[in-house]
């Protein structure tokens, strides 16, 4: 988690407080809060860690960054279901009712 | 060259290690700080590409790693409780406690949740007022504007049930420490790129000047990391010592500007334990007193918590940069991703887990990698 994965900006919510807008990594897409970036426009790409936008990036740094996360197994482990990946790890069933688990909570 | 193919510009890295090659005349001991340029490095097998008188040493920089085995112990504690939500990242819910681990205390009956930003958290705590939401705040300066915006949210929305199990680190006083050890080795250093989007650099020339050593802010591609290579070998040929930013392109030398403000609202500077590094000074963050209300170690009384680390295990020498983690005994035998004795182990950014997956005891063969790999994540 500690790593920050660019993403573009499809949708800013003005209205929104904190000021938030959907962004695509790579094919996955989450709302993200844009307060620390606030005069990014749709289309820009971003930095993003913890459901934050921290930077602006370039597109083609962008997209090299994503595709090396990728390789790097990272977007599946950033995005993907954790109770899964742990049991995976731990060799045994997943817990169960992971599914009310809140990742998805927003 | 086993793995350049893989690059994103080959050409482009073999002119990169050709310089590095020409510059080095000595040999030189570099620390790549972050936990995410580790792992770029043993993918790419940068470390066997460069030659012999370039060596990389790991540093610290993975939070999941060096948060404190108390600190687990009092998640694993506060997590147990009836009426508490505990919310944290998937990546800490294998990282074992003095007994046990995140997922296990699930397992148990725990209300443990797994959450991709603090904000999401935070909204747990509004949709459930008669339930204690927890969120554990982990994290280097990169995490520290979310969950400074989260607590600050939760104040103004005036959530009474919301609460930070805070385990905050700060990147420069590591680089201190690491400096002032007897032992330490490193004459160099690739300092994190992400840390430094947030904070800016203003804090590392005093840094470069105190001991000495070149500060290469660096980002996470190959191509990245050897440039930051070539900067830092070219400055230590030239008996040079600054701050150099290889990594403009997210990082500004102010940093960003609203995120330090939020984290300065917030949080206050401590000391805190590193796991198995032990206590550095001034290298963390606290809720200020205005915010102690939402500090769950006020809220919980998590005091008589007895933990013990498992003698076998070094990660503290591995994130010290004192060992590989190939040097622990421990090492592929009774410490796999599996049956982890460390953090270092468990983490995506953890030394140990990064040569157990790329470079499976030291064989670096494309198959032992696939091997490996597979068994972490056997859908990749
Ligand atoms: S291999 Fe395992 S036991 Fe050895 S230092 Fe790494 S995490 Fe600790």
């Amino acid at each position: 988690m500690c790593l920050a994965v660019p993403g573009k900006v499809v949708a800013i919510d003005a209205s929104a407080d904190p000021l938030s807008g959907l962004i695509d990594f790579g094919g996955v897409r989450k709302q993200a809060c844009l307060e620390y970036v606030p005069d990014v426009r749709v289309g820009e790409y971003v930095i993003v860690h913890v459901g934050f936008a921290l930077q602006r990036l370039d597109e083609e740094s962008a997209l090299a960054s994503l595709k090396l996360f990728e390789e790097l197994g990272l977007l599946e482990e950033e995005f993907g279901d954790a109770w899964e990946q742990a049991a995976k790890e731990a060799g045994t069933a997943a817990v169960a009712e992971h599914q009310d688990s809140g990742s998805d909570a927003r | 060259m086993k793995y350049i193919d893989e690059f994103n510009d080959p050409d482009l890295a073999r002119r990169l290690l050709d310089e590095i090659r020409a510059t080095a005349t000595r040999p030189w001991a570099l620390m790549e700080v972050c936990g995410g340029q580790t792992h770029s490095i043993i993918r790419h097998g940068i470390d066997q590409l460069l030659p012999e008188q370039v060596e990389l040493i790991h540093g610290p920089g993975c939070p999941v790693c060096v948060t404190p085995l108390e600190i687990i112990d009092k998640a694993l504690e506060i997590a147990s409780r009836p009426g508490v939500i505990f919310c944290s990242f998937g990546d800490m819910l294998r990282v074992p406690g003095t007994d046990r681990d995140l997922f296990r205390v699930k397992g148990e009956g725990g209300d443990v949740r797994v959450v991709y930003s603090p904000l999401d958290a935070l909204e747990l705590a509004r949709s459930n007022p008669d339930r204690e939401v927890v969120f554990f705040a982990i994290g280097f300066e990169t995490t520290a504007p979310a969950n400074a915006m989260a607590v600050h949210q939760a104040r103004r929305l005036g959530l009474a049930n919301f609460s930070l199990l805070v385990s905050h680190v700060r990147v420069p006083p590591a680089i201190e420490a690491i400096m002032s050890a007897p032992a330490c080795r490193v004459q160099g250093f690739l300092a994190a790129g992400h840390v430094c989007s947030v904070m800016g650099t203003a804090e590392y020339p005093e840094l470069a000047e105190r001991f000495g050593v070149p500060l290469v802010v660096t980002g996470f591609e190959p191509l990245d990391i050897l440039e930051g290579i070539r900067r830092a070998v070219r400055q230590l040929e030239s008996g040079e010592h600054r701050v150099e930013n290889a990594y403009a392109r997210a990082v500004r030398e102010d940093g960003n500007p609203a995120a330090v403000r939020m984290i300065e609202e917030v949080f206050e500077v401590t000391d805190r334990s590193w796991r198995g590094i032990g206590r550095i000074p001034s290298s963390g963050w606290r809720l200020t007193d205005a915010f102690r209300a939402f500090d769950a170690e006020h809220r919980f009384d998590v005091t008589r918590i007895r933990t013990e680390e498992p003698a076998e295990c070094r990660s503290g020498d591995v994130l010290q940069g004192l060992i590989k983690p190939t040097e622990c005994s421990a090492f592929g035998t009774t410490c796999t991703p599996r049956t982890p004795l460390g953090a270092t182990m468990v983490s995506s950014e953890g030394a140990c887990a990064a040569y157990y997956l790329y470079r499976r005891m030291n064989a670096p063969t494309p198959q032992a990698t696939r091997a490996a790999r597979e068994e972490m994540n056997p859908v990749a």
